[in-house]
């Protein structure tokens, strides 16, 4: 059994919550929060949690057991931008082509995700959080898909914090999901009204944004890679435009709040730059 | 003398509790207010020492690009320049109408070896100036989309492409037209199995055939003032190494080296 999980198996409960939100640390760490957001704070954060593997052979721990240390860095992060006031949280756990792994190493991914549904499902009735499972759900099995769509519909109501896990996703596989919704749309159109306008039948780029996995969230301020590598690997190209991509040396399940601090300065340093940017950017999609 | 009826009992006593309550209110705004400015200061500390290690981190790097340039550094001095098929290099539009150095640029890459470059910029300023580009660079021709990979590794001179935000969101709207025609002609097979229609290779062919197909490129290069790619073209970026250079008025032949090298030194998995 992991070090990470207590007696009974689990991976967290409400006691690691607590020393969370109590004892010097937590307030040392709120008046950090207290002066960061005297500047201006992201708005939505998303993160490739790059480094499991190797944290796990680096500390000779059993197969696996890095991925259950990323799900409790994944925790930790949760409270951290709900203390900051970041609002939406995207996480990338996994992709289309980590399906080629090894099937063992997939299964105890899996295992992992449902035991984080249930996971998720407590502490949204505690914090208001909302849930969104991004991707193509229908490459998972179907209990794992049930329990996803279970949580999703759950905490649709809920706005405290909002949570995208990126599952089975990779962007390109976002971007022809989108456009074959879009031609369905449009087909649907077609033929409802053999006289419709002409325009009906064109998509634009409104029609593909609005059926991206990720249309219910804004697009990232920051997209945050541990691990120490400069690529995206498939994650949120579309949306990344006028996105800070950060780069950490860090494995990710190492990530504490040190680095976020640093990641949001680093932001704030050159906000007035991306603010810029995303006007420039928005005046060319206009026109 | 007159005894005190309630409400004027309840007056007295609301105007007692008012005087007391004054004070305490101001006293809170003071505090408030002070706890901002400290704040707001303390705010300002930080970022004073970050610029300082910025400040500091630049002046290392300036020295290290020095000594690099010089090949001083031993371990610059080979770089195993076939594994970089394609280059893209992302320059902010401040800095596109900046030709001169962008030819500077150029003919270092030339000079490394590099055969085929994709120049980006949102708002398509390098692209108006292609022709200034072309004419003052003549070590390249332009790249058309009717080149097949293989004979692109093959030109003698290096290929140019020039690329704006039209060939990134815009192309792919464009490119779902070409596939929503597709689908129509195929009567929508499909759609209601819930199966994938449409594969990343006829994605691909419709961008090309809307004239925004193009090589995904190994490494994209960013000269602006932060790590951002602007907007360059999603269908092209999926396991691309994206490096920060810094500003393009700051560009230095060795803080290209270092990225290239760093570049050759990276493993990919690919997801596995």
């Amino acid at each position: 059994m992991s070090f990470l999980r207590n007696k009974t198996g689990m991976l967290i409960n409400e006691d690691v919550l607590g020393r969370l939100f109590s004892g010097w640390t937590s307030m040392l760490r709120k008046c950090m929060f207290r002066v960061l957001r005297a500047g201006p704070i992201p708005r939505h954060v998303a993160i490739i949690m790059d480094g499991n593997r190797r944290y796990a052979k680096r500390k000779r721990l059993q197969e696996g057991t890095g991925h259950d240390a990323g799900a409790m860095a994944l925790l930790y992060l949760l409270v951290y931008c709900y203390e900051l006031g970041i609002k939406y949280v995207t996480a990338y756990a996994f992709s289309i082509d980590n399906f080629k792994r090894n099937p063992e190493e997939v299964q105890k991914i899996m295992d992992l995700m449902m035991e984080s549904v249930f996971l998720l499902a407590r502490l949204s009735k505690i914090y208001s959080l909302r849930v969104h499972f991004a991707g193509n759900l229908q490459l998972l099995s179907a209990d794992l898909r049930k329990a996803a769509k279970k949580l999703m519909e759950n905490t649709a109501d809920n706005s405290n914090l909002v949570l995208t896990i990126c599952v089975s996703y990779t962007c390109s596989d976002e971007i022809l999901h989108a456009i074959e919704e879009s031609c369905k749309e449009k087909t649907k159109i077609a033929g409802r009204d053999d006289r419709g306008q002409g325009t009906d039948r064109v998509i634009k780029l409104v029609d593909i944004e609005k059926h991206m996995y990720m249309a219910v969230v804004p697009d990232p301020d920051i997209i945050i890679r541990t691990g120490g590598e400069w690529r995206l690997s498939n994650f949120l190209l579309w949306q990344s435009c006028c996105c800070h991509l950060s780069s950490i040396f860090t494995v990710w399940p190492e990530f504490g709040v040190l680095h976020l601090v640093w990641v949001v300065l680093d932001f704030q340093h050159k906000y007035t730059y991306f603010a810029r940017k995303k006007n420039a950017i928005v005046d060319l999609g206009n026109g | 003398m007159k005894s005190l009826t309630p409400p004027l009992l309840r007056c007295l006593c609301l105007n007692r509790s008012m005087d007391f309550i004054r004070p305490k209110r101001m006293l809170y705004f003071w505090i408030d207010k002070i706890r901002n400015v400290l704040l707001r200061l303390s705010w300002h500390l930080v970022h004073s020492i970050i610029n300082l290690c910025y400040f500091t981190t630049g002046m290392v790097h300036a020295l290290e690009s020095h000594l690099i340039s010089r090949g001083l550094l031993r371990k610059y001095k080979s770089l195993h320049i076939s594994k970089i098929r394609y280059l893209a290099i992302v320059i902010e539009s401040e800095d596109a109408c900046r030709t001169s150095n962008v030819i500077e640029l150029l003919q270092w890459l030339a000079a490394l070896g590099i055969k085929h470059v994709s120049l980006y910029d949102n708002e398509g300023l390098l692209k108006k100036s292609k022709d200034i580009i072309l004419e003052k660079f003549d070590g390249a021709v332009l790249f058309q989309d009717t080149h097949e990979n293989n004979v692109l590794l093959d030109q003698p001179r290096m290929t140019l492409e020039f690329v704006s935000f039209y060939d990134g969101k815009e192309a792919v709207a464009r490119a779902a037209n070409v596939l929503l025609m597709k689908y129509i002609k195929s009567g929508g097979i499909g759609s209601n199995q819930g199966e994938q229609i449409f594969t990343e290779s006829q994605m691909s062919e419709a961008l090309k055939t809307v004239g925004s197909g193009g090589p995904e490129p190994d490494l994209l290069l960013i000269y602006g003032p932060a790590r951002c790619h602007l907007g360059f073209p999603a269908w092209r970026m999926r396991y691309t190494e994206i490096q920060h250079m810094g500003p393009l008025t700051c560009m230095t032949y060795g803080s290209l080296i270092k990225a290239i090298y760093r570049f050759t030194t990276v493993r990919q998995n690919y997801g596995k």
